[in-house]
């Protein structure tokens, strides 16, 4: 069925009985051209562009758990391509383009609020580091404006201005950028491939790989059965090396936890995506009212979805150098996913050594912004067996290579990325 | 999360570093290349026991080797290392 306002309004006079399930759950086949191993945001949006832009629709996604109960659910929705490197650029704003579109394409409403994202600086190196960023943001054809303190109050009038050791001096604003709400996003591509004619089969956990005598991709052994499979292509951020490793690959990765807060829903007060620059903290208002927020990882590797109560206190004293207004505020939930941190804090979207076998991983905290555009390349690079330009950087050969791409500069350490 | 710092007790983790895998083995000086790039670039990020080293940075300043797993946070050793990085037993 296709979403529209008569739809609604017809829906709306049986009394919304007759809305039919957003996407089939059928049963696996033998045999499918492309398999997807992980039905988050970029599994699911991998299938949809295989089958849109490849015309690849024997395509099965498998996916251990439901629909959404993965990283796609746990971030804070942060959509964004202000980014540093001529390499990083184009596919995060790639990306943001694709997510300018994405409510029309899929046929559903993913929320996509372009509130912008403001930097905010405290200090004249903060500044210098600012219009650099901004500087590579606008010679990629990316938007990005400077505001004065005097600005930066008029759009976030909480922040503490009064703050001696730490003024506000100006932000780094990107008006396009936003923030989405995560779970439409992942039901908007389920439906839309579902619709292409992909099977999304839940309750499904790959244990183990299927290779025939030179290597080859043959297929994966499941927790419901063998299904065979012309490729396989693995986007399970938080467990890459554990799948891969069924693989015999051993990966660039750690996995680490990083944490996110929403407090209890009050009155429209944070209308931006604001981060501040002394501490790490990020911050925005949901819909509902909820200020969702979040700071640093916990630093060290961890599979456990909850976190520890130092990052807790480190990103409540954040906020209450910040928007010292807010102190008051009740938490409602606090949480952690499960992040694969890489060597240089960048992705891999890539051939592997294992002929067959597609890797879309690595994603450290920013997964959730590249869902369209990572998937669209990734899709290109199953499809065609070579990587799109956009992707074409985030290989795993880029170590030995000398070659990591490394934004902040930090070095193989993945938790100071 | 609290480590058992073998000179001065239970200690939280706010006191702590972290630097990572234990168990890698530096190569020789002259040791090929692709030895170089597993050991500075890949990891087996094993999902339960972990052997790793931690500093207690904000205490005695001891290296440590701890091994703790990585799902229940649980510590069942931790140890000094010496400067070599062998561990002492």
């Amino acid at each position: 069925m296709q979403y529209s306002i008569t739809s609604l309004v017809k829906q709306a006079l049986r009394g919304h009985q007759g809305w039919p399930e957003a996407f089939r759950h059928p049963e696996p086949r033998k045999h499918y051209d492309v398999v997807i191993i992980g039905g988050g945001g970029h599994g699911l949006a991998t299938a949809y562009y295989l089958a849109k832009n490849h015309g690849i629709t024997n395509v099965a996604v498998l996916e251990k758990g439901w629909i959404g109960s993965g990283n796609v659910g746990r971030n804070t929705t942060i959509v964004r391509s202000n980014y540093l490197l001529n390499s990083e650029i184009p596919l995060l704003e790639w990306s943001l383009k694709l997510w300018e579109g994405l409510s029309e394409e899929l046929n559903y409403n993913v929320m996509f609020s372009q509130r912008g994202v403001l930097d905010i600086f405290h200090t004249d190196s903060q500044r210098d580091e600012a219009v650099r960023r901004g500087n590579a943001m606008i010679m990629n054809g990316v938007d990005a404006v400077m505001l004065d303190r005097k600005q930066v109050l008029e759009m976030m009038p909480l922040v503490d201005e009064n703050n001696g050791r730490f003024p506000v001096l100006g932000g780094l604003l990107q008006p396009r950028a936003g923030n989405a709400r995560h779970d439409a996003v992942v039901w908007g591509y389920a439906r839309a491939a579902d619709r292409l004619g992909v099977d999304i089969i839940q309750n499904c956990e790959v244990t183990g790989f299927e290779r025939d005598a030179n290597g080859r991709m043959t297929g994966v052994e499941t927790t419901r059965g063998r299904i065979g499979a012309g490729k396989v292509a693995v986007a399970v951020a938080g467990h890459t090396s554990q799948v891969m490793q069924m693989a015999g690959v051993k990966l660039p990765v750690e996995s680490h936890k990083l944490q996110a807060f929403v407090s209890e829903a009050v009155k429209p007060c944070v209308d931006t995506v604001a981060t501040f620059g002394v501490g790490h903290l990020y911050i925005s208002q949901s819909d509902k009212g909820g200020l969702v927020f979040g700071g640093m990882l916990d630093g060290y590797n961890s599979f456990a979805q909850r976190g520890n109560l130092p990052i807790v206190e480190d990103v409540a004293e954040a906020m209450m150098m910040f928007l010292p207004s807010l102190g008051r505020v009740r938490l409602l939930r606090h949480w952690a996913g499960v992040v694969d941190m890489t060597m240089d804090g960048s992705p891999y979207i890539c051939k592997t050594q294992v002929e067959g076998l597609y890797l879309n991983g690595g994603w450290n905290y920013t997964g959730f912004k590249a869902i369209p555009g990572a998937a669209w390349c990734f899709a290109h690079t199953v499809a065609n067996d070579a990587p799109h330009k956009y992707n074409a950087p985030f290989h795993l050969g880029r170590f030995a290579e000398g070659r990591p791409v490394d934004a902040t500069g930090g070095g193989p350490f993945p938790n100071h990325h | 999360m609290r480590i058992p710092c073998p000179l001065c007790g239970d200690r939280p983790l706010e006191e702590f570093t972290y630097r990572g895998d234990a168990t890698l083995t530096r190569p020789a000086a002259d040791a090929p290349m692709e030895a170089w790039v597993n050991y500075v670039y890949l990891r087996d990020n094993p999902k339960g026991p972990h052997r790793e080293h931690w500093r207690h940075a904000q205490g005695c300043g001891s290296w440590l080797v701890v091994d703790r797993n990585t799902v229940t946070h649980e510590i069942t050793q931790a140890i000094q290392t010496r400067p070599g990085g062998e561990v002492q037993r």
